[in-house]
């Protein structure tokens, strides 16, 4: 159980970001707690993708507040949401696809040696560790990641957010690409990175997922927010009915 | 650690000798075909001539001498085109930059610094050196913020360059010849005074080869430490040798390359002594030569064991995935294009050092030889890929066909821009044809 009496691990208030004239995202407010997963369902184009890039530093939000461990920090560049330890996964993945898995992984923290140097061999082999431990199939170390498969990218983009320790994880929807072993495995991994403390969001448009791997569920319709609900509190068709009608169950807050 | 799941060593069944031996020894089959095409237009103009004209005067130790000077400036300004192209970028600019340097660094060391320091003061050439790179590099960076901040594409702004350096130069002398220049100055350009001699030549060989041995040594090292597949040894030898073997060969060349008559009665004039019997001084490796090995040392490292070179590919392979990682995407382009004009300033230097004067037409469409030598050497448009290796030998290629022209009499600019025109098409178009087939 989820002890959500203490600060949270991230607060976004009152987030909006407009592209042209397009309220991508409107008004929304969520909050995360340490070892807390929190879902954020809704339909294709309801701004999901946008408030997280606006914690990942991807994106400057026109207004609002973003609260890390209570403290208000400023979020202008990716740089400024690695230094908060926060790490995500995009829709996109995001990868360099004329570079190797652990050329990736290193992206702009590469492994230097005493003079300076890339240490492309360190960097490798601590690739195959994490890799042997998230995908132990993985075996196109040589080649750019353009000759991978779907799956194959997502598991590094999903390793390169988990070996750097992060606090705050941001995955979007992190099994698109994934048979069905695959995703039992990183379901395994969230699992694994909840008990550790990491506070996650996790875009996931598969309702069952939501219900297994989540605390909560945050659901955007339009830019806005519908509804917050506790899982355990709903039921699949509550959930359905915030998504499709922008319905708000009494349980919702 | 013979269980590491990654070998190079399996051999597949049924694979051919070359395969095996390109896999064995990990050399890059591109680099194989760029060299083999080289060496085949060498081939081809010394035949022509020995066949056309009763005399091969290709490959004889004056033309390769000649041609490694020659190539140096444009070959300078290639590396660092590389860079630029890969992160999908163009620099339309460089032959201006060579032009407008070329001729400030002029009048820098002849009308404005002689009369203040004096004539032929050893430091003049030191200070014109540093003012010609500086300007160069000031100009890039200049080009750089305007591309990176103000996202006007590269294309237009470095067209813009190109007219507006040009038109500077120019202005800067009205028109005029500056020269000569400073006499140190002019060794930067080669010539029989420019060159290190045998000697020195045979140092510089034996460096050379111990470097050779020390960095595939301490490849090797590398990868025991961390358990990955090694090389077989026999891989090793092959690598190492070939690499040493073009290195003395080189020095062979240039050191068969003998001062001709007039500068042997000069030098020895000069120490009051007549010339001896059978008096011969090699020319050794030239200036401008060792700057471009220097270059290309120092670029190689750049691009292949530092942060910054990553940072070049992976803006090259998805400039949204690089800024998301937390590269400064504008930072970088900025320091690209600073880093392309330092070194067209260096090219100014050598190539205005070479004519021993800067002139208003310094380094005109050089840029359209550099983009072709990057391009020649396996640097993708489309950006992610390239090698500093490849526009070496890319400039290596076109300087050849170039020179090489007019060593067989078809001196004639129209042929020469023909043939060179054909060869950059076909170039592209048999890198394209590679990539489909390895895919
Ligand atoms: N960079 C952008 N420029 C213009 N409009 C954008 C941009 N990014 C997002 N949008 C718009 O903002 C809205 C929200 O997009 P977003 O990607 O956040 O949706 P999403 O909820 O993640 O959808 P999906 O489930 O399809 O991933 C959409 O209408 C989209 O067109
Ligand atoms: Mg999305």
């Amino acid at each position: 159980m989820v002890d959500r009496t203490g600060t949270p691990l991230v607060e976004l208030r009152d987030i909006s970001i407009a592209f042209g004239g397009i309220k991508a995202v409107d008004h929304v407010t969520v909050d995360l707690y340490p070892g807390e997963v929190v879902g954020l369902l809704g339909h294709n184009g309801a701004g999901k993708s946008t408030l997280i890039k606006c914690l990942s530093g991807a994106y400057r939000k026109d207004s609002g507040q973003i609260l890390i461990n209570g403290q208000e920090v400023e979020i202008r560049d990716p740089r400024d949401a690695r230094a908060q330890n926060i790490e995500t996964i995009y829709q996109t993945l995001a990868l360099a696809d004329n570079l190797d898995a652990a050329s990736n992984l290193f992206l702009g923290r590469e492994l230097v040696n005493s003079f300076g140097f890339v240490d492309e061999s360190k960097m490798e082999a601590e690739t195959r560790k994490i890799m042997g431990r998230l995908n132990p199939n993985f075996r196109k170390f040589n080649v750019p990641v353009s000759a991978l498969s779907g799956g194959q990218r997502q598991s590094v983009a999903i390793a390169r957010a988990v070996y750097f320790n992060a606090k705050i994880l941001i995955m979007d929807e992190p099994t698109a690409a994934l048979g069905p072993h695959e995703t039992q495995m990183v379901a395994e991994l969230i699992q694994e990175l909840k008990k550790q403390g990491l506070g996650i969001f996790l875009i996931e448009h598969d309702i069952h997922a939501v219900m297994d791997l989540c605390d909560r569920a945050v659901v955007m319709k339009n830019g806005q927010r519908v509804g917050t609900v506790d899982v355990k509190d709903v039921t699949d068709d509550d959930i359905l009915g915030m998504i499709i009608l922008g319905k708000k169950p009494p349980q919702a807050y | 650690m013979s269980d590491s799941p990654h070998s190079a060593q399996t051999t597949t069944p049924g694979e051919g000798a070359v395969r095996r031996f390109l896999r064995a020894t990990e050399i890059d089959p591109r680099l194989l075909g760029m060299v083999g095409a080289l060496l085949l237009i060498w081939l081809g103009f010394h035949l022509y001539g020995v066949w056309v004209l009763g005399e091969g005067s290709f490959l004889t130790p004056r033309n390769l001498w000649n041609l490694s000077v020659q190539t140096a400036s444009i070959g300078i300004m290639a590396t660092g085109m590389v860079l630029v192209i890969i992160t999908r970028n163009i620099d339309l600019s460089v032959g201006s930059i060579v032009g407008v340097v070329g001729m400030y660094t002029g009048l820098l060391q002849v009308e404005w610094l002689p009369p203040m320091m004096g004539l032929g003061n050893p430091m003049i050439w030191v200070i014109a050196v540093v003012f010609g790179i500086t300007l160069g590099a000031l100009i890039g960076l200049f080009h750089g913020l305007l591309i990176a901040y103000l996202a006007i594409p590269s294309f237009i702004v470095t067209l813009g360059g190109l007219m507006m350096w040009r038109g500077m130069a120019f202005l800067a002398s009205s028109g005029r010849t500056i020269s000569p220049v400073d006499t140190t100055f002019a060794l930067l350009g080669g010539g029989p005074y420019g060159a290190i001699g045998a000697t020195g030549s045979w140092i510089l060989c034996a460096i050379a080869c111990a470097g050779i041995a020390w960095a595939m040594m301490r490849g090797r090292a590398a990868r025991k430490l961390h358990g990955f597949a090694l090389r077989p040894i026999w891989a090793e030898y092959v690598v190492g040798g070939i690499s040493a073997s073009v290195v003395v060969i080189a020095t062979l060349v240039v050191n068969a390359y003998p001062w001709p008559k007039g500068i042997l009665k000069d030098y020895y004039a000069k120490l009051g002594q007549d010339v001896p019997e059978g008096a011969f001084i090699a020319h050794g490796f030239a200036y401008p030569v060792i700057i471009m090995v220097a270059v290309v040392l120092m670029m190689t490292v750049l691009m292949t064991r530092t942060r910054f070179g990553r940072y070049v590919f992976a803006i090259g392979g998805n400039p949204e995935a690089a800024a998301l990682s937390g590269i400064n995407t504008r930072a970088m382009t900025v320091k690209i294009f600073a880093l392309m004009g330092a070194l067209a300033g260096i090219a100014a230097i050598i190539a205005s050092a070479r004519l021993n004067s800067a002139t208003n037409a310094l380094g005109d469409l050089d840029e359209l030889m550099v983009i072709a030598a990057a391009v020649v050497g396996g640097t993708s448009l489309a950006g992610g890929v390239g090698t500093i290796y490849g526009a070496i030998i890319g400039a290596l290629v076109l300087v050849s066909l170039q020179t090489g022209m007019v060593l067989i009499g078809f001196g004639d600019g129209s042929y020469r821009k023909i043939v060179i025109g054909v060869a950059l098409v076909l170039a592209v178009y048999l890198d394209i044809v590679y990539r489909k087939r390895i895919k």
